[in-house]
């Protein structure tokens, strides 16, 4: 390529950056994109944008526990992610506030059937920027009991809380945490709904860090990787639909 | 994990009635080649399942002895089967005596429909495995590959395979080798007769190896034990036969970079997300179904890994 076809190209890149495209034109081609529209983003503006990346496998291998790593690149201003699956009996799948956090998230979830899962980021003005990708799934992730419903060893270790941190830069860490919990749906015949409700990450000082909500499609025994605009020890605690609450601090890192 | 719900549909399609001969050679073609005296190999696509090669993606392999025929692995259907034993029979006249079944993966036993006349044998543990899983399995695979898999279901082998024994046919002394590591039972065949080991899925060649239920501590024992066996000729589940151990070594150093892989990984931090999605290194992005394959084992390993990379219990 020549100076002159790159320097065209570059411009015709930048121009496209915030590559925002009509709501109605859903570039994952959904049927229930305009009932997803009305249902979770009534009277807000919300475009397409391709810094919002889902980055997910386009087959579910583990239905009950299919990875998904949520990111915005040069997405300034994020308040909230809220994680949707079109195709599931429950929709919601994450909600994401990262207070002083980067507007990331890694964790695993239930595919019913094949679905698109998308990321949609509100950003200050009230814009929600909305990225996602197809997952394909032989299915039965969420009308599926959890493994710890089956059995009462995990109820000794409900709340149980693993976490560490990775120092990532200048004041920034990763934050990876793994909570017993069996997430259950409430879909499963006879097993009640019973899933963490919310979690808040604190520093030294108990300012809020990240906030959470996971819905009931969020996989059993979750982890999640938060990537904080913070140094240092921090304290995670949350509670479930039942009341019960768990807290844990997480030293900073060794190095 | 409970998956394929798929088996009702496949009674049915069991009862849509197909001249045998002709919907066989309609899917499959059977060429099989000569790798050692008297013994064949068909060799499947190096590819995932699709509805291309109608689900005709591993090896399997026959010896023609003078007290009839000994087939290892019968393919994805009924109807590979068939063409699997009319493929046989434009060989030799001696009919079928035998079957051994290496472990319990779909692309590996639901020919079995085919030879439901013929003692079908295999480990203990393969045994159990048809019987728990055998009609999910193919389930799914109706699901990936379609209408080749009509008339398939699960048949249980029958005849339980004892480790370290011999079996003679004909001239033909065959040593039962039993392993586990790619599955909890996984049977391997020596030809002490013509030196040609049938390693089943413990040895992949030029195609990524599988984990769906593996132990990789016990499969890359196994595969550090075969290399020191003597053999003239060995046989893949998966991918060209070779005269040297080229697919016992590269699916050892293929599952050991997987687990330093995923081990470094799960001490950066790393999401399974992340992990899945980044660049494999040469050597093993060539290797074929590339880099779905790969992205499964993130899911079936990756979690343990991960677990052990945080501290117990934090308080
Ligand atoms: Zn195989």
């Amino acid at each position: 390529m020549n100076t002159i076809s790159k320097t065209l190209a570059l411009m015709l890149l930048v121009l496209a950056m915030p590559a925002a495209a009509a709501a109605s034109d859903d570039p994952l081609d959904s049927s229930q994109w305009r009932y997803m529209l009305r249902q979770y983003f009534p009277d807000a503006k919300v475009v397409f944008d391709d810094r919002v990346q889902v980055v997910a496998p386009d087959y579910a291998e583990d239905s009950l526990a299919t990875p998904v790593q949520v990111r915005a690149e040069g997405l300034e201003d994020v308040e909230r992610v809220l994680v949707l699956a079109d195709h599931s009996p429950i929709n919601p799948v994450l909600d994401y506030y990262p207070v002083r956090a980067a507007p990331a998230i890694g964790f695993h979830f239930k595919v019913q059937q094949a679905t698109p899962i998308r990321a949609a980021m509100r950003t200050a003005d009230g814009t929600w920027h909305v990225g996602g990708v197809w997952v394909d799934a032989e299915g039965g992730g969420c009308t599926a009991p959890s493994v710890g419903s089956a059995s009462p060893l995990w109820e000794s270790r409900l709340g149980e809380v693993e976490g560490r941190l990775w120092a990532r830069g200048d004041r920034s860490q990763r934050l990876k945490f793994r909570v017993v919990h069996p997430m259950d749906t409430g879909l499963a015949a006879g097993i009640p709904a019973f899933f963490i409700r919310s979690v808040t990450v604190s520093d030294a000082d108990g300012r809020t860090l990240a906030r959470l909500e996971p819905d009931e499609p969020v996989a059993e025994n979750p982890v999640f990787a938060l990537d904080l605009k913070h140094a240092g020890a921090v304290t995670v605690e949350g509670r479930d639909n039942n009341g019960n609450v768990f807290s844990a601090r997480i030293p900073a890192p060794a190095s | 994990m409970i998956r394929g719900a798929l088996s009702g549909c496949l009674l049915l399609a069991g009862l849509l009635v197909m001249p045998g001969a002709m919907a066989a050679s309609r899917y499959y073609d059977i060429e099989p080649v000569e790798v050692a005296a008297d013994t064949y190999v068909v060799f499947g696509a190096q590819e995932n399942f699709n509805d291309a090669n109608h689900g005709a993606i591993a090896n399997t392999g026959f010896i023609v002895t003078d007290e009839g025929v000994v087939v290892i692995d019968t393919g994805p259907s009924r109807l590979y089967g068939q063409a699997l034993r009319e493929a046989i029979g434009r060989i030799t006249e001696q009919p079928v005596v035998q079957v051994y079944i290496s472990h319990a993966h779909p692309d590996h036993f639901l020919g079995n429909n085919a030879f439901d006349d013929v003692s079908i044998a295999a480990l203990p543990g393969t045994i159990d495995a048809v019987r728990a899983v055998g009609s999910d399995l193919a389930g799914n695979l109706y699901n990936l590959v379609g209408a080749a898999m009509r008339g398939t279901s699960a048949v249980v082998p029958d005849q339980a395979v004892e480790s370290g024994t011999t079996a003679t046919f004909g001239d033909h002394r065959l040593r039962l080798l039993a392993a586990a590591g790619h599955t909890a039972a996984d049977l391997m065949i020596l030809d002490t007769t013509t030196g040609v080991l049938f390693a089943g899925d413990i040895a992949f060649h030029d195609r990524a190896p599988t984990t769906p239920n593996a132990d990789i501590d016990a499969w890359r024992a196994v595969l550090a034990q075969t290399r020191a066996r003597e053999f003239a000729v060995l046989v893949p589940g998966h991918g060209p036969s070779t005269p040297d151990d080229a697919p016992l070594s590269q699916t050892g150093d293929y599952l050991a970079w997987l687990v330093d892989r995923f081990t470094q990984d799960a001490n950066d931090g790393m999401s399974a997300a992340e992990v899945m999605f980044q660049p494999l290194p040469e050597r093993w992005a060539r290797l074929a179904v590339q880099p779905g394959e790969y992205r499964r084992s993130v899911s079936h390993l990756y979690p343990a890994i991960e677990q052990s990379a945080l501290p117990e219990r934090t308080e």
